[in-house]
This record gives structure tokens, sequence and C-alpha cells, in this order.
């Protein structure tokens, strides 16, 4: 990791460990607490037990011009996405797009292409529905790879963060506790439950946590909707397409509708926010990485809609497109967070046990 | 411009107490604070707890604190110079403003893990002073109260027992203003280092202030010149021994040092001066700040040994560290033979330290030395040897404005018909020396309240 990033953040958790007015606010101070000297794992850990929720900014007496310059959400953020940057794999990937809207952009263009060339090129053999614009072994043989590689590159990422935080052995205790907290993100509702400090300086809401649970729920509902339609498939011999009154289209309807919604409204209050409390430097990244996870919710919605149409093999492309820059993206962009915060949960439950 | 009811004179917690309590009374209010809005809220933006009575359970506070409990822990603490009166009302009102700051954004701490178990008297702000600040502001811009920033204020015209007008300077320009009523609230002197000096003597150049650089007595002063009665000493003022490396204003809490107990203190002549195991360092936190003021220089050093380095909660800063004492005494520019030699004699006077126990009186004591030290008394021998200086940080000062039950200020003449006073500015009227912590949030809130409540009266 950066030293300096690192070393930035521990001056400032080393005023909050003298302090400690901020206790109360989420897990992180709490954690802090218990060390007396930090190691640079203890940072990692600490950094990616903070979700930036700004209530310890607006809270402190020492944030600039004080001298002591206290902005413990921008200095955690910091060190956050440098970790994922450090511990993903392959390395020459990791720092092309946490920081770089553009990246991501290209990316995405880039994934429409193949996905053109690949209906162009690989088409139908003789499929129905969307199978007739590209068959259903070719998708299989695009989507597995695409699905299966990221996470493998997750996990080693996720193995390296473990070692550096001095994780043990995961009992099943810790993962209830980690996920049970996760679920609800308890945390967004700050200590008192009154939400976040971001849209509105020091104003506590649960906009943020609204608007971040409906991304979440969202795209687990779309992704329980790809997986039984893959369970329908081979389990039961049941092959798309599948009628509006079935699980993976009520599941993927409802999902999509929400993911769009809960995107827009990210990026709508990220708009409204301080990016100085934030990581500065992966501003556009996290903007450019929202509006993908949006457009994959809302170009498979309108899929959905023009399915029957002329429009589908274009629409299908576009939405396969992103859907597969998404995956393949997703060890190197904030979708990271989500599985570096897990971890993060699941150790914290280690430290409490 | 708007014609306001109110003028409330400074921006922490006194003030917008009464602000907020004025204008739910339907009053016009403006708040004049001197700082600028990412220092508002004064000393109270550095607090963290607020000391409560209760006869049963009470948002955050467990068991029952009753009146006279709260009553006699002060007395303790003022030997004696207490007015019993206004000590008890703050007290007696304190229950009612737990529930009343919850109504008006303040959230609680449910309980705290870290620090001192305070959990039946204080009342922990989640966040810390500047999260009840900044709730307060927020309430108040709903009620309609209007804050002006870098507004300082200069000069109250009294005449006939009354506030004729106000004078302000806001961005480079002086301004009048007349309000009906006037309620100050703009603290202490503590941050007015000649004026420190002359209650004090050439000793207070070297005090640190542990809040803001904006109190500086100047409305408190302008008000005494006019005849305004006074009450409280000069010399009169709260303060402890802080880390000394802390910021000259505003190092706040973080400054502190919870060291003293397992440490020797020696002078800058590298003699120890006083029993350093006296009492559980809460209670002796208060008094090494006059300790180190009546040294040379102003200065004390800490002296430990590595068993005791983790005891402590952490500083901010981190120790001065040494393999020897003689480094540690180079370290802090003092004496090292000397240094050596008061840690041998303090040495040879330690006995038996199977007893030793951080957290409790444990009698473990020096025999035959001069100052004892009377408890945690194990001797300094492991390196590598850590250090700290201290130095004397002003949490406020007490001398204020005289009030009433009302919070209504007055001259030899009588009362003054539209002025009244609250917070730190007015302490004094309650306590004449001493300071139970959680006291002073206690008294602001509870004559903010009334000094709002009797202005806005007064106005409509
Ligand atoms: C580090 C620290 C920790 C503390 N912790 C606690 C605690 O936990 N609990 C507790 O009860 N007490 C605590 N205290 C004491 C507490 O801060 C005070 O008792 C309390 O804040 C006083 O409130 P106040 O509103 O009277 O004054 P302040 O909060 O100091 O407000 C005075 C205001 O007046 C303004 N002002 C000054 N001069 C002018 C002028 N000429 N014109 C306009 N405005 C002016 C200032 O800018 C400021 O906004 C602590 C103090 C310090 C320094
Ligand atoms: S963020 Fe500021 S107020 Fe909060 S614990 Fe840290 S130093 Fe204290
Ligand atoms: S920004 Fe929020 S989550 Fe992060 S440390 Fe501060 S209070 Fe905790």
């Amino acid at each position: 990791m950066q030293t300096d990033l690192v070393q930035e953040a521990r001056r400032q958790a080393e005023i909050c460990n003298a302090c400690r007015y901020c206790e109360g606010y989420c897990s992180v101070f709490p954690a802090l607490h218990a060390n007396r000297a930090f190691t640079d794992g203890d940072i990692a850990q600490l950094a990616n037990l903070c979700h930036n929720c700004r209530g310890c900014y607006y809270a402190c007496q020492y944030t600039a011009p004080h001298e002591f310059d206290l902005n413990l959400p921008a200095a955690l953020a910091e060190v956050r996405r440098d970790s994922w940057e450090s511990y993903a794999w392959p390395q020459p990937m990791a720092r092309r797009f946490h920081t770089h809207g553009a990246a991501i952009v290209t990316a995405l263009v880039v994934g429409f292409a193949l996905l053109f060339a690949a209906i162009k090129m690989i088409g139908s053999a003789g499929g129905e529905g969307f199978y007739a614009a590209l068959s259903h072994n070719a998708m299989v043989a695009i989507f597995a790879p695409a699905f299966l590689l990221p996470l493998a590159s997750l996990g080693i990422g996720l193995r390296r963060y473990w070692r550096d935080v001095g994780g043990i052995g995961i009992r099943m205790s810790h993962l209830t506790k980690a996920f049970g907290r996760a679920a609800k993100m308890k945390d967004l509702a700050a200590g008192h439950g009154d939400g976040c400090n971001f849209e509105d300086e020091d104003r506590f809401s649960q906009g943020r946590r609204h608007v971040h649970q409906a991304i979440m729920y969202g795209f687990l509902l779309c992704f329980a909707s790809t997986s039984t339609a893959t369970v329908m498939h081979y389990v039961f011999d049941m092959p798309a397409p599948y009628p509006l009154l079935s699980l993976p289209k009520l599941l993927g309807v409802v999902g999509g509708i929400v993911l769009t919604l809960g995107c827009i409204g990210m990026i709508m209050l990220k708009r409204k926010s301080d990016p100085t409390l934030g990581d500065a430097k992966a501003w556009g990244g996290d903007m450019a990485f929202v509006a993908l996870l949006g457009f994959v919710g809302f170009s498979g919605l309108a899929l959905y809609a023009l399915g029957a149409s002329t429009a589908m093999p274009v629409l299908l492309a576009i939405h396969l497109g992103a859907v597969l820059t998404f995956f393949l993206l997703t060890p190197f962009t904030k979708m990271a967070h989500g599985f570096y915060r897990l971890a993060a949960l699941i150790r914290d439950a280690q430290r409490v046990s | 411009m708007t014609q306001y009811d109110i003028a409330v004179i400074g921006g922490g917690n006194a003030a917008l107490c009464a602000a907020m309590t004025a204008a739910e009374s339907g009053a016009k209010v403006l708040i004049l604070e001197t700082a600028p809005k990412a220092y508002r809220g004064g000393n109270s933006r550095h607090t963290r707890n607020f000391r409560c009575m209760h006869t049963g359970p009470l948002g955050p506070l467990v068991e029952t604190y009753s009146e006279d409990e709260y009553f006699e822990d002060l007395l303790k603490v003022t030997k004696g110079k207490t007015n019993e009166t206004l000590a008890r009302l703050a007290i007696r009102t304190s229950e009612a403003c737990l529930p009343w700051m919850q109504d008006h954004g303040v959230r609680f701490q449910p309980s705290l893990s870290g620090t001192l178990s305070l959990g039946r008297t204080n009342a922990f702000f989640m966040g810390g002073g500047k999260s009840l600040v900044n709730a307060y502001y927020r309430t108040a811009d709903k009620l309609g109260v209007d804050v002006l920033y870098e507004a300082a204020v200069t000069h109250l015209e009294l005449s006939e027992n009354a506030v004729q007008w106000v004078d302000y300077t806001h961005e480079g320009k002086s301004h009048r203003i007349t309000p009906k009523a006037v309620v100050v609230a703009s603290g202490g002197f503590q941050a007015d280092t000649d004026w420190l000096t002359r209650a004090w003597g050439p000793a207070a150049q070297n005090f640190l202030i542990r809040g803001t650089p904006y109190n500086r007595g100047i409305v408190l002063a302008d008000l005494l010149e006019q005849g305004v009665s006074q009450v409280g000493d000069a010399d009169q003022c709260h303060a402890v021994a802080i880390d000394g490396r802390a910021p000259k204003y505003d190092g706040g809490i973080v400054t502190r040092l919870d060291c003293v107990p397992f440490s020797i203190v020696v002078n800058k002549n590298a003699e120890r001066f006083y029993d350093e195991g006296e009492d559980v360092w809460p209670k002796r936190y208060a008094i090494w700040g006059r300790l180190v003021a009546a040294q040379p220089d102003q200065v004390g050093h800490v002296v430990i040994d590595s068993k005791s380095i983790d005891l402590f909660m952490p500083s901010v800063f981190p120790p001065l560290k040494a393999d020897t004492l003689e480094e540690l005494a180079a370290l802090m520019d003092i004496d090292g033979a000397k240094l050596k030699d008061t840690v041998e004699t303090f040495n040879a006077a330690c006995g038996d330290t199977s007893d030793f126990h951080p957290t409790e009186l444990d009698g473990v004591a020096t025999s035959g030395l001069s100052p004892a030290k009377t408890n945690w008394a194990r001797p300094i021998t492991d390196p590598p040897f850590y250090g700290y200086s201290l130095r004397t940080g002003v949490t406020f000062t007490y001398l204020g404005l005289k009030v009433d039950e009302n919070a209504q200020c007055s001259t030899d003449t009588g009362p003054i018909k539209n002025l009244w006073a609250a917070g730190e500015t007015m302490a004094g009227s309650i306590l004449g020396q001493g300071y139970l912590a959680g006291y002073g949030m206690t008294i602001g809130t509870v004559f903010g309240r009334i000094a709002g409540r009797e202005a806005a009266a007064y106005a409509n």
C-alpha cells in the first residue's frame, strides 16, 4: 500500500484514539480504540470498516483550518481504494479504473463491440427468443469465464487482505454476525440510527442508506433472476424465453427497476455531497461505475420491454456488453468494496468475539 | 434590516439554548458569533458530556442521581464556595434539560467503553460537543433564528439600567442595532493572555488555552467597566496539566495526559514537587494545572518506564523515548545527572509493589521520601524510559457577571431591565472555585433556557 496514504490515516487515527468522541458513530472507532499503535494492516482494516458516512467529519472539532487537519472519512477512503488496488490481481489491471472514469466508459464500448461481433460472427444457431440472436452455448461460453475469472481474482485479493489484517479461521458465528450487519447496513444508519451526513453537510439523513440498499437488493434480485434461469435451464430443462409471470422475469424486472432507481438516486446524492470528504481522486471512477451498474439494470429492463421487437439484437448486444464489462471490472472497480467490506466485517466479528 | 427583538451574544451552548427558547416564544432573534462558521460554538464545541440529575433511568443515564448527591459532589470540589440557591436550581432543572436537548436534536451515546465510568452521572454527546452545536444551529435555523458569523460585539451601551444599543463589527464595518433585549453568552476571558497575565502574573504567558481563541472577555470587560455587578476573582480559573506540545489554542480534549499516577513528575531542575499518586487521576486532573503553573518556567516533566506505558489512554503526540535516563533528560532539556539522582532516590524509597493495582488506590507508597508518592509507587527501572512535558492548560475563567435566579444582570442600583447572561460568562455566580465534570454544560443549558425565556417575555 502507499505509505503516504497509510501514514496520513495513521496520524489521524492516533488523534482519534486520544479523543474518542466519535466512539458511537460506527464500527471503525471501537476497532480503532482496541489498538495503541497501528500496523499497515490495522489501517487497511479500519479503512474497509469505514463507509464514508462523514459523521465523524462534521462532528470533529479538529477539522481544517485547525492545525490537526482531521478528515478521517477522506483519509480512510483513500487508503481503502489504495488497499483494493494493492491487493488486486492481476496487478497491471489494478490501478486502471478506480481513478479513471473514462477507462470504464472505454471498457464499456469495448464490451459492446465484443458482443456485436459475437452476435455477428456466432449468431443464433436457430434458438428462440434472445437465443435467436446469440445461441445459449455462445452466451455460456462468454459469460461463464467472465463471471468466474473475476471471482478468482477477487479471491486472490481477499486472501492478501486477510493475511495483512491478521485474520484467523472463520467460524459460523463470525459469518452470521457480519452478514447480519451487512444486510441491514446497520452502520449506514450511524450509532443513533438517523443515517449519514452526506448530501447536506451535517444534516443526518437515511437517503444514502436507502439508495445503497436499493442498489444492493436490486442487484441481488437481478442476480437471483439469472441464477434461477440457469437452474431452470439445466436442472428442469426449461430454457428461456420465460413468460412475465415466471420467477426469472419477476425477479429480474423488480430487481432491474430497483437497481436503476437506486443508481440514479446514488448519483444524485453523490453530486450533492462534498467530494473532499471522500476519495476525491476516485470521484469520476465511482460515478462511472455507478452509472455502469445503473445502465446494466436499465438496459436489462429495455430488453425485457422490447425483446419481441426488431431492436432486440441491438439491445441484447448492448445489455450483454454492459454486463460483460461490469463482471470483468468487478475486481478493479468500486464493486470490489462489497467483498472487502464483508471481509472487514467478518474480521471485526473475530475481534469482538 | 430586520428589527430584532433579542440579540444573543455568542454562539456556544448557552447562546444557542437561549436563542432557541426565545424563538420558540415567538421572539425574533439574532445570534452574533465572533468566530467564523468553521470555529463556531466556542468552548462548547470541545465538550463531551452533560451532568444531569435524574430520579430514575433517563435517556442514556442509568440508576438515579439525586439532587442532594449532585449538590454534595459539587460542594466537594468547590470547598463550599458555591451559591446554593443557583446551584440547586441548575441541578434540579438539569433533569428536564436532557429530554429538551434530545427534542432539539442532541443525540446521546448509549454507554461508554474506554473512558471514565460516568454512565450514571454524565450523559455523553454522540460525536462530542461540536455535533451538539451543529444540531442546535440546525434547530435554531428551523425556528427562524438568524445567525451572523464573524460578528464581534464590541460594546453594549448601558444607561438608566437598560441596554440602549449593541455595537459590533462585521466584515470590517461597524454596526449598531437596538434590540429590545440582550442575552450575553460570550464565555470567559481566558483567551486574552494579557488579562490573564494581569491576574496571574507573568507565568500566564506560558499557559496554553484548551479551548477557543475567541473568548477574550471583550463584552465582559465592557459591561464590568459600566458598573454591571461582577462575581468571582480574576485569578480563579479551571486549569489542568496538558501535553506541553499542544497548540496555544483549541488543543481540546486530546492534549490531556493520564500518565501522572504511574510516573514521577519533576520540574525543570529535575526535582519532584508533589505526590503523583495522591488520588485516582480523574480526581487529581485539575490540581496539576496549578501545580505546574507554580513551577519555574511553568513546566513539569513526566518520567515513566516501560512497565507503565500501556496503563493509560494513548496520548495524541508520542512520548519522548530513550534507553537511559540521561538521554531522556537531554530530550527534555533538563540536567541528566540530576534526573538520575532524583529517580534513584525515588526508587530507593519504593517498597513492596506486589499490591500494585493501576485503577484503584493501591497503597503502594514510598517511605521516607518528601514529597511522598502515596499510591502506585513502583521504581522506575525498566528501559526504555518515556517522558512527556506538562504545561498548564486553561479551560475557562470564573470572573464573570453576577446574575439572579432569572439569569438577569444588575448594577448597584438594581436589575438591568433588558440584560440577561448565561453560561461561562456567569458561571462564577454559582461556583467560586473548583469544577465538576459536566457542570459547565449544565449551567449553560439551564441558564441559557432561563435567559431566553425571560428575554422573550420582556420583549414580547
Ligand atoms: C477542552 C474542553 C472540554 C470541556 N469539556 C466539558 C464537558 O465535557 N462538559 C462540560 O460540561 N463542560 C466542558 N467544558 C467546559 C464547557 O466548554 C463550558 O462550560 C461551556 O461550553 C460554556 O458554554 P458557553 O456557551 O457559556 O461558552 P462558549 O461555548 O465558549 O461560547 C462562547 C461564545 O461566545 C463567542 N464570543 C466571545 N466573544 C464574543 C464577542 N465579543 N462577540 C460575539 N461573540 C463572542 C465565542 O465565539 C463563542 O461562540 C470543556 C471545556 C474545554 C475547553
Ligand atoms: S474524528 Fe475528531 S472528534 Fe471524532 S474521534 Fe477523531 S478527533 Fe475526535
Ligand atoms: S466516515 Fe462514518 S463510517 Fe467512516 S469513520 Fe467516520 S463515522 Fe465511521
